[in-house]
């Protein structure tokens, strides 16, 4: 295969800062860098794609608000940019957990995504869900309201941790198609760069709704897709895998032998569209994985058939959450996948998941992990 | 000039250590303390006070002379030791608090 990458650069966003991790392409040894914007919580990082310096940040506290940070370095130094997340129009309400009319309130940035293409493009998804753009680095952001406006927002409802737009997925042969999910709406596609939206929940099956087939009402975890594929998307949700080959019109779950459907993170391998990851957790209460074994699951099909990877990995007394935007790989010609822990630990393989190791461990409760695949 | 003294979290941000010192014309208001604050430091807008609507944060407080002036009008003068520098003006971080609602990420 071979490909111009020798060097990897691990964003992490915790509870209580950012970490910068960096290795060449053994992903052996780690430097680590952080805490940046130390006892704030990072949501998440992401780095442009088109200029592997410029990375986006979301920071933010219960006291004071939500921040973005940019830097143009690479992570070496950090600055303010804007922060003025402002719902277009008169908000309106959405569901309250009782059902009851809410208002539409401005929490914080669950996902910051940059354009494949432009340094200065990225966007930005919100709690209460809503998606903002900025086309100045993150100077000004615009909502693009014809999502929450676009006819089911007064009937979303947030789950327990929200009700937040936590995935983002840019298509790179289309420009102007974009998926995004809402936990608890579900997924939804654009065309247009985000005038006009359309649900894309056919097929998911929620027990937990009053219609478990509704059009709007699924608790979707995450959703990925491998660049080289855009019309099949892997989805986490509440309980079940599921895949669509159709760009969302469709879903069939792909759940198989998994020892629990349940989960938040889903990747892609970056060589294989085929090859998916997940990290099973047991639910409804519990929250941690089953049997006190932390365990990735591959599927190489695509779905199904799953088989459990364990070298490397606790597989008694573990008692950790993987969260939704707490996974990636890099594109290296070994594929490496990352991932974090709410019990602080970063774990890496460089062999497409045969085997593991702790990259970092005892940092505040991980909340995303991304990865830059570097020359 | 006013003394301004903000929470750690906020000195980090705006890049400054100690005291803020801020020109702020009379009649010396909170509001007009902020505006100065946000003026000289754009990095703290939406810190404080909702960009838009300009009330105080749900975990944040106001504190001068040994007085919460949290609930004062923010076009009330501010105590004449602040306006005369005097005594500073606190901005205060809640000890308590901080997550509203809870900041449950793991819990769909």
């Amino acid at each position: 295969m071979g490909n111009s990458f020798n060097r990897v650069r691990v964003l992490v966003g915790t509870r209580k800062g950012a970490f910068i991790l960096e290795s060449d392409g053994e992903r052996k040894d780690w430097q680590v860098s952080g805490p940046h914007f130390a006892g704030w919580e990072i949501y998440h990082m992401k780095a442009s794609p088109a200029d592997p310096n410029r990375i986006y940040a979301s920071q933010s506290t219960g006291w004071f608000g939500q921040m973005i940070q940019r830097s143009d370095d690479g992570g070496k130094t950090w600055d303010t940019v804007g922060n003025n997340f402002a719902y277009e129009g008169v908000p309106g309400t959405h569901q309250w957990y009782d059902g009851t009319p809410h208002p539409w309130e401005f929490k914080r940035v669950w996902h910051l995504e940059p354009s494949w293409t432009d340094p200065d493009v990225v966007y930005a998804g919100v709690e209460d869900a809503a998606l903002f753009k900025s086309v100045n680095g993150g100077k000004d952001w615009a909502e693009l309201s014809g999502l929450r406006n676009h006819g089911s927002g007064a009937h979303w409802q947030p789950g327990a941790g929200g009700m937040c737009l936590h995935t983002i997925i840019l298509d790179p042969t289309q420009p102007g198609r974009i998926y995004i999910a809402i936990s608890a709406a579900g997924a939804f596609r654009t065309t247009d760069d985000g005038k006009t939206w359309q649900p894309i929940n056919r097929g998911l099956q929620s027990q937990y709704i009053p219609d478990p087939d509704a059009e709007v009402g699924h608790c979707v975890h995450h959703i990925a897709m491998h660049p080289s594929r855009p019309d099949v998307l892997y989805m986490q949700k509440h309980w079940d895998v599921m895949r669509s080959d159709n760009a969302g019109d469709l879903w069939r779950e792909v759940s198989g032998d998994l020892p629990s459907d349940f989960g938040f993170v889903i990747d892609v391998h970056a060589h294989e569209p085929e090859t998916i990851y997940v990290v099973p957790i047991k639910s409804d209460s519990e929250h941690f994985p089953p049997d006190g074994k932390l365990r990735v699951y591959r599927s190489r099909s695509g779905g199904n058939e799953w088989e459990a990877l364990t070298e490397g990995l606790p597989q008694q007394d573990c008692y950790v959450n993987v969260l939704r935007d707490a996974m990636a790989v890099d594109s290296l010609d070994s594929c490496g996948v990352y991932f974090g822990t709410t019990g602080g630990q970063v774990y890496a393989s460089a062999d497409g998941g045969d085997t593991w190791s702790a990259i970092v461990r005892d940092l505040p409760a991980v909340l995303s992990v991304e990865v830059q695949s570097l020359p | 000039m006013i003394r301004v003294v903000i929470p750690a979290h906020l000195r980090t941000l705006a890049k400054v250590s100690g005291e803020i010192q801020l020109s702020v014309d009379a009649p010396v208001t909170q509001a007009r303390i902020l505006d100065a604050l946000e003026q000289q430091y754009p990095m703290l807008r939406g810190t404080v006070r909702d960009q838009q609507t300009k009330q105080r944060r749900a975990f944040v407080r106001y504190f001068a002379c040994e007085d919460d002036l949290s609930h004062d009008p923010p076009d009330a003068p501010v105590p004449t030791e602040v306006a005369e520098g005097k005594e500073p003006f606190f901005i205060i971080g809640a000890i308590a608090g901080g997550c509203s609602g809870g900041s449950t990420l793991s819990i769909p």
